[in-house]
């Protein structure tokens, strides 16, 4: 460690820090636009000016100077605060006085740093600068002319999102930041650079002009828009939540949020499920619960409990999984199943079905086989992950599936399962290059096991990773990479057929006299038995509700409080930001009052009482937020065997839109518009 | 005044035949080999003892430059950089010795490569001088042909390989780091320092970076002897050095001279004196556009070395003396320089991106006095924020000659706002004009 | 960027890929991206030779990218950043005339006006009616002591005035090339009247 002092403040820090992080150790404000911890040192603002002892005499950019032993930092001098009140007053000289009508306004760096930092009036009398707006795509909006050209944006596309289309063009007083040539931009994670741009240039373009920060009541939650489980923050104001902004976690998003979790927010009020619904000669009619539950209930009357069946979708919370699985149970019926697109998941082991690594474990990676998954369209920011290690260097690569730019080089060995059986037996070239690394890893996608030889491509893959040595006792490189934020919740639990149950495919084509969906539109229901009576409970009108006899109004991600694992076993609690439209309800609550109404009550009355039963269920359950690491404890792999099929295809065909909310959002739909050429996707 | 016998630019004017034929009849490449037998250690230290200091602007001692280079060739190897990327107004003495005295640069090439373990050398010419890369490329493809570079370069045992490389119109990268970038295919943006090139330069490797008469000069300061070298000029301010004489003298030229050569000496003795006589002159650039101005009192006495320059708060720079008469509106001559700045900044820096065009602005309305007079202090003020608050000197560069000329020239600029008050009569508000 | 026409399509003729080979030698392997502001400016030569007019568009600087492994991006910033490439066509003569302070104390004022009175061009990046003339001010072109400079396309013409710009112009609209260097027959860098200094030493001349 080098001991600093700051303004009379000793601290220790790491070797190789940089002045403004000793200062942020000894808890002193430094000011910063250019400046951000995650993105290469820029020096290029000068706000961050200090002022070091036995220096030449005059100031520093503590965010370019490295420190060393008893280094001695004044940040409180005359000539500090002369400095940082020049540079505050250049950057306002060309900066419009636009606060008023700029979306920045009230989380504005400029704005609070010229309060904080600035002189109380500009000497400037000369015509202002103005700059061309530029037109980044759907969701970035631009003023330029209030680009302040700290480069945040052209190294966050750059080294974080893995993209460089933007550039600062032309020079001096004329530098422009921009595409240079009109283009929209291509990254999944391009609302980020809302975030990173400390003044009003980029700012969001669906949410503009809508609301002022101090307008908003913010509850800090989970997304369900991927299997990430990225923190995010909900911003509401009354009954309506505004905007979506991410929330730091260093071993999950880090403080990134991918692009269809923070824009999908406009589909969370559209095609909305307000109110119950009860099919009545042919169509489906307004209903109150009652007339609901009792419809329900007549239906259910004399049907045998292995004719009804539940199918759980890919937003599910795990309490009202649980509930589901809970009032199956009661009916008698084993027939539940949480993988509505027939993925060959096995439940039988955990470390089967999470991403085992987990996501900041990528970091320690040195080679990586990625098997049927596309990260850069299933989890952006599991993408973001790799390409930061990448970057990093040494990092070997390779696919087995479909071309796509990935944002980092990778070296495609095959399209289909064959070349599994290559690796495995060493016999490819690559499997040398996995078992001389310290670190392998197999990263598995849906696309590899949404298919009929699926258990087979899972067992494949998890042999790969042992014959590499990517199953050690300290090292566990096996990972399922999901894309359904409910999936490794609904594995956990349970939410698989039961002993003599049905799966998926078997509860469809009439396999069942009453199907139950929670949330499960991703299945194709024209399958579903033309007199199979169905049950949508959901929040959206989507595909289950348009094939539904009866529809309970469920409530979306925002509008509960729900437990999520994500896909690498991260167990995590969403949080009530606002309270569901209309007479749409908790989803377990419904459950929980059906039951009531069956006289068959399920034995908990509060979400309390729920998760204490989850817990039972699998102790998994009880260990929020915290993700320990396992090596691997047993080689032996999954069931599965046969590798019949052709060339893997894509899980994901559109980014933008991939479930109920996503597909009802305006601002998604435009990128689809924008962005989304059509992809074959893999159908069970 | 320095004889014939001692001027190291011998066909500064091209009297001569640039060629390698010529350039060996006036001494060059002469003996090379057993210079590099030397070793590097006696060649940084004859260099050290020459008080040879770099002739770029900056002054720093050369030989200590080259001695900053790690002493072992390690995993990563060495460059030397040769700045050709002259861009100084005023400033024309580099192109004098590419075009005419190549092989003089390219024999230094090769020592000071030698010197500091460097196996490649690239040299970096501003991108407007393209019949002198044309020039400088034949020699180049001389010296191979003969053996004198590339492989085995002059029978020493050393490869070296010489590499022209040219820029495409970016004062900025005469800034070391800046070219650096511009080498490496970016733009010309000023590194951050430390690290230094030295320890992180070209491609991340150790790098120096000298200009171009600093170079040349070398091999005849090696061949003639450190004493010769540090005998002539001034203590601390040793040698020769190319002065280039522009503006209101009656025979503008370049010159080789001795360091400490009173100014007057030099523009009467070799520039045919001030445009209607001495007492006619206003003021000079005495180094480059970068440099303060001096009035004339000052240039009735003063000598042209760095010290004495740095006394009366101007600068040597690049010896690039930019003579003024009483003609001249010289606060017009110090805008322009204004607009010269605002147009090379990089952009990279906030003090400098904004403040290069602020001053500017302010500079065009002092030419008409469309100014008020406590602008005058505000511009100052101004200058001081963006002097030492960027990362490399351009800000600086920017900020000194308009400090130079409010602290020599205060009064006329106050008698143009004035002049301006009383003719519009509208109280002399800088009101900011719509077409602006 | 303004209005103008750009081409569809951009690939470097033999000429300029004998010399993209040459450039390409020059710098290590791997570190390619070096070689950005010789191509550029030999797209630029090409497009000079083979339209007549100067100028790198932007299938040009796609290509370059594509070649050297570049994101487009950084090229574009690269070509903007450096102000010899000119991001729209030019005349056959590109007149560049420098006013920073030496070439204006000098007379370039003079150059100026005598290049728009020949031209008919009003303002700067400018170009004449018939596409013979772009006039663009450059700042400090580095030939200080043979102010003011005039400098067409590649070449310097040196101490020039009003009488010799117009005579100039007039020789290039006649399809003539004058000399390059001082318009005063001056030997280069040396006062007026030959030089004062190197007298005294006796080397073979040129």
């Amino acid at each position: 460690m080098v001991k600093v002092t700051v303004d009379g403040i000793d601290v220790d820090v790491p070797p190789g820090s940089n002045v403004l992080q000793a200062c942020e150790a000894a808890g002193i404000e430094v000011p910063r636009f250019c400046y951000h911890e995650r993105l290469s040192v820029a020096g290029n603002c000068r706000m961050c000016l200090v002022e070091i002892e036995k220096a030449p005499p005059k100031p520093f950019a503590s965010c370019a100077y490295p420190v060393n032993e008893g280094m001695v930092v004044h940040t409180d001098t005359p000539m500090v605060k002369k400095a940082r009140a020049g540079v505050m007053e250049f950057l306002l000289i060309n900066h419009p006085l636009d606060c008023p009508i700029c979306d920045q306004g009230g989380e504005c760096d400029l704005q609070d740093q010229a309060v904080g930092y600035g002189r109380d009036g500009s000497r400037y009398t000369e015509a202002k600068r103005a700059v061309k707006d530029k037109d980044l795509g759907p969701l970035v909006k631009t003023v330029m002319t209030r680009c302040i050209q700290c480069t945040r944006c052209i190294r966050f596309s750059a080294e974080i999102a893995g993209t460089p289309e933007l550039g600062a063009t032309a020079r001096g007083e004329g530098m422009e930041v921009g595409t240079y040539v009109q283009k929209a931009l291509t990254s999944e994670l391009s609302g980020n650079l809302i975030d990173i741009c400390p003044v009003g240039a980029l700012t969001s373009k669906p949410y503009q002009f809508v609301a002022r920060p101090w307008e908003l009541k913010k509850t800090d939650s989970v997304d369900v828009l991927d299997a990430v489980g990225t923190n995010i923050r909900v911003d509401a104001r009354g009954p309506e939540v505004l905007r979506i902004l991410p929330r730091l976690n260093e071993d999950v998003n880090e403080e990134w949020l991918a692009d269809k979790s923070r824009f999908s927010v406009d589909g969370l009020k559209r095609r909305r499920l307000d109110s119950c619904w009860v099919r009545r000669d042919g169509s489906l009619v307004k209903a109150g619960w009652e007339e609901a539950f009792a419809a329900i209930e007549g239906k259910l009357k004399g049907v045998a409990g292995e004719r009804i069946g539940a199918i759980a979708g890919d937003l599910c919370d795990a309490e009202s999984m649980l509930a589901l699985k809970d009032l199956m149970s009661r009916l008698g019926s084993a027939n539940t199943d949480c993988r509505q697109d027939g993925a060959a998941l096995d439940a039988a082991r955990r470390e089967f079905y999470i991403f085992n690594t987990s996501i900041a474990g990528i970091e320690e990676a040195d080679a990586i086989l990625l098997v049927g998954s596309n990260p850069r369209r299933e989890a952006p920011l599991v993408n973001a992950r790799i390409l930061k290690r990448w970057r990093a260097g040494g990092l070997k690569l390779a696919s087995i599936g479909t071309v796509a730019d990935l944002t980092y080089p990778v070296e495609m060995i095959g399209d289909g399962p064959a070349v599994l059986a290559a690796l495995a037996d060493g016999s490819h070239p690559f499997a040398a290059v996995l078992k001389a690394a310290k670190h392998p890893m197999v990263i598995v996608g849906q696309g590899a096991l949404r298919r009929d030889d699926g258990a087979g491509v899972l067992a494949a893959a998890w042999a790969v990773a042992g014959a590499v040595g990517a199953l050690g006792a300290e090292w566990h490189g096996f990972n399922v990479l999901h894309t359904a934020a409910a999936r490794v919740g609904g594995l956990d639990l349970g939410f698989v057929p039961g002993p003599g149950g049905k799966s998926v495919a078997g509860m469809l084509g009439g396999g069942v006299d009453v199907l139950w969906l929670l949330g499960a539109d991703e299945i194709d229901t024209s399958r579903i038995g033309a007199n199979t009576f169905v049950v949508y409970q959901g929040h959206h009108g989507d595909a289950g509700a348009a094939r539904a006899d009866v529809i309970l109004p469920g409530a979306a991600y925002t509008e509960k409080n729900g437990t999520y694992v994500s896909t690498e076993g991260r167990v995590q609690r969403g949080q009530l930001a606002v309270y569901p439209p209309g007479e749409a309800r908790e989803d377990w609550k419904i459950l929980r009052a059906f039951s009531g109404w069956l006289v068959k009550p399920l034995p908990y009355d509060t979400i309390e009482a729920l998760r204490a039963r989850l817990e039972t269920v699998n102790p998994v359950f009880a260990r929020l937020d915290i993700l320990p690491r396992f090596g691997c404890s047993d080689a032996a792999g999954p069931a599965g065997a046969g590798l019949t099929g052709g060339a893997f295809r894509p899980a994901v065909a559109n980014y933008y839109q991939t479930d109920v909310i996503s597909r009802a959002s305006p601002t998604m739909a435009a990128c689809t518009a924008a962005y989304a050429a059509p992809v074959a996707v893999a159908a069970e | 005044m320095l004889s014939d016998a001692d001027r190291i630019f011998t066909n500064l004017y091209g009297t001569g035949d640039a060629g390698l034929k010529g350039a060996r009849s006036r001494g060059d490449w002469d003996g090379t080999k057993a210079i590099i037998e030397r070793g590097r250690e006696a060649i940084v230290e004859e260099m050290k003892a020459s008080g040879l200091r770099g002739r770029g602007g900056a002054g720093f001692p050369t030989g200590m430059k080259w001695s900053f280079m790690p002493k072992t060739i390690g995993a990563l190897p060495h460059y030397l950089v040769v700045n050709a990327d002259e861009s100084e107004p005023g400033t024309c003495k580099d192109r004098d010795i590419i075009r005419h005295d190549p092989h003089k640069l390219l024999e230094g090439c090769f020592i000071a490569s030698f010197a500091m373990g460097a196996h490649a050398c690239y040299i970096y010419i501003r991108g407007e001088f393209y019949n002198e890369a044309v020039a400088l490329q034949s020699a180049i493809d001389e010296a191979y042909e003969a053996g004198l570079i590339g492989k085995n370069a002059c029978g020493t045992g050393w490869d070296f390989d010489c590499y022209l490389h040219r820029g495409a119109g970016a004062y900025i990268c005469g800034e070391e780091t800046a070219l650096i970038e511009s080498l490496e295919g970016k733009k010309g943006m000023p590194r951050l320092k430390p690290p230094f090139p030295a320890a992180m330069g070209l491609y991340g490797c150790p790098t120096t970076v000298n200009n171009v008469e600093s170079i040349a000069v070398a091999p005849t300061i090696l061949r003639r002897g450190a004493s010769w070298f540090s005998a002539l000029g001034r203590p601390k301010n040793a040698g020769t050095k190319l002065f280039c004489i522009s503006g209101h003298v009656n025979k503008p030229c370049n010159v080789e001279e001795e360091l400490g050569i009173p100014l007057k000496e030099l523009i009467e003795k070799y520039a045919g004196g001030v445009r209607g006589g001495w007492d006619n002159l206003l003021a000079v650039i005495p180094g480059g556009a970068s440099v303060p101005v001096l009035n004339k009192a000052t240039c009735d006495t003063i000598l042209m070395d760095f010290d004495s320059l740095r006394e009366v708060k101007s600068g040597l720079g690049t010896a690039a003396v930019i003579v003024m008469d009483k003609s001249t509106d010289i606060i017009k001559a110090i805008a322009r320089l204004s607009q010269f700045y605002k147009h090379e900044s990089c952009g990279q820096c906030t003090p400098c991106r904004e403040g290069t065009g602020w001053m500017m602005r302010v500079m065009n309305r002092m030419v008409q006095g469309r100014a008020t007079i406590d602008e005058i202090d505000t511009l100052e003020a101004v200058t001081r924020q963006i002097e030492g608050h960027t990362i490399c000197a351009l800000g600086d560069a920017a900020a000194w000659p308009i400090q130079g000329l409010i602290k020599n020239f205060r009064p006329v600029m106050e008698e143009r706002i004035r002049a301006y008050k009383a003719q519009s009569g509208n109280g002399g508000r800088s009101m900011p004009l719509a077409a602006e | 960027m303004t209005e103008h026409t750009e081409p569809a399509s951009f690939a470097f003729d033999d000429e300029s890929e004998a010399r993209i080979t040459k450039v390409m030698a020059k710098y290590p392997a791997g570190k390619q991206a070096s070689a950005v502001l010789p191509l550029l400016d030999l797209a630029q030569r090409q497009m000079g030779r083979v339209t007549g007019s100067a100028w790198v568009p932007k299938v040009a600087m796609d290509e370059i990218a594509r070649r050297l492994d570049m994101p487009p991006i950084r090229v574009y910033e690269v070509a903007t950043f450096y102000l010899m490439f000119n991001m729209q066509p030019v005349g056959t003569y590109h007149l560049q005339v420098c006013t920073t302070t030496p070439c204006w104390l000098r007379g370039s004022d003079q150059v100026v006006e005598a290049c728009r009175k020949a031209t008919g061009i009003k303002g700067w990046k400018e170009t004449s009616a018939d596409g013979l003339f772009t006039m663009t001010e450059v700042e400090c072109v580095g030939a200080c002591v043979n102010a003011p400079i005039l400098q067409v396309n590649d070449d310097f013409f040196e101490d020039m005035d009003a009488a010799s710009t117009e005579a100039l112009l007039a020789a290039l609209r006649r399809g003539e090339y004058p000399k390059v260097g001082s318009v005063t027959g001056r030997q280069t860098s040396a006062p007026e009247g030959g030089p004062t200094t190197l007298t005294t030493l006796n080397f073979p001349a040129e």
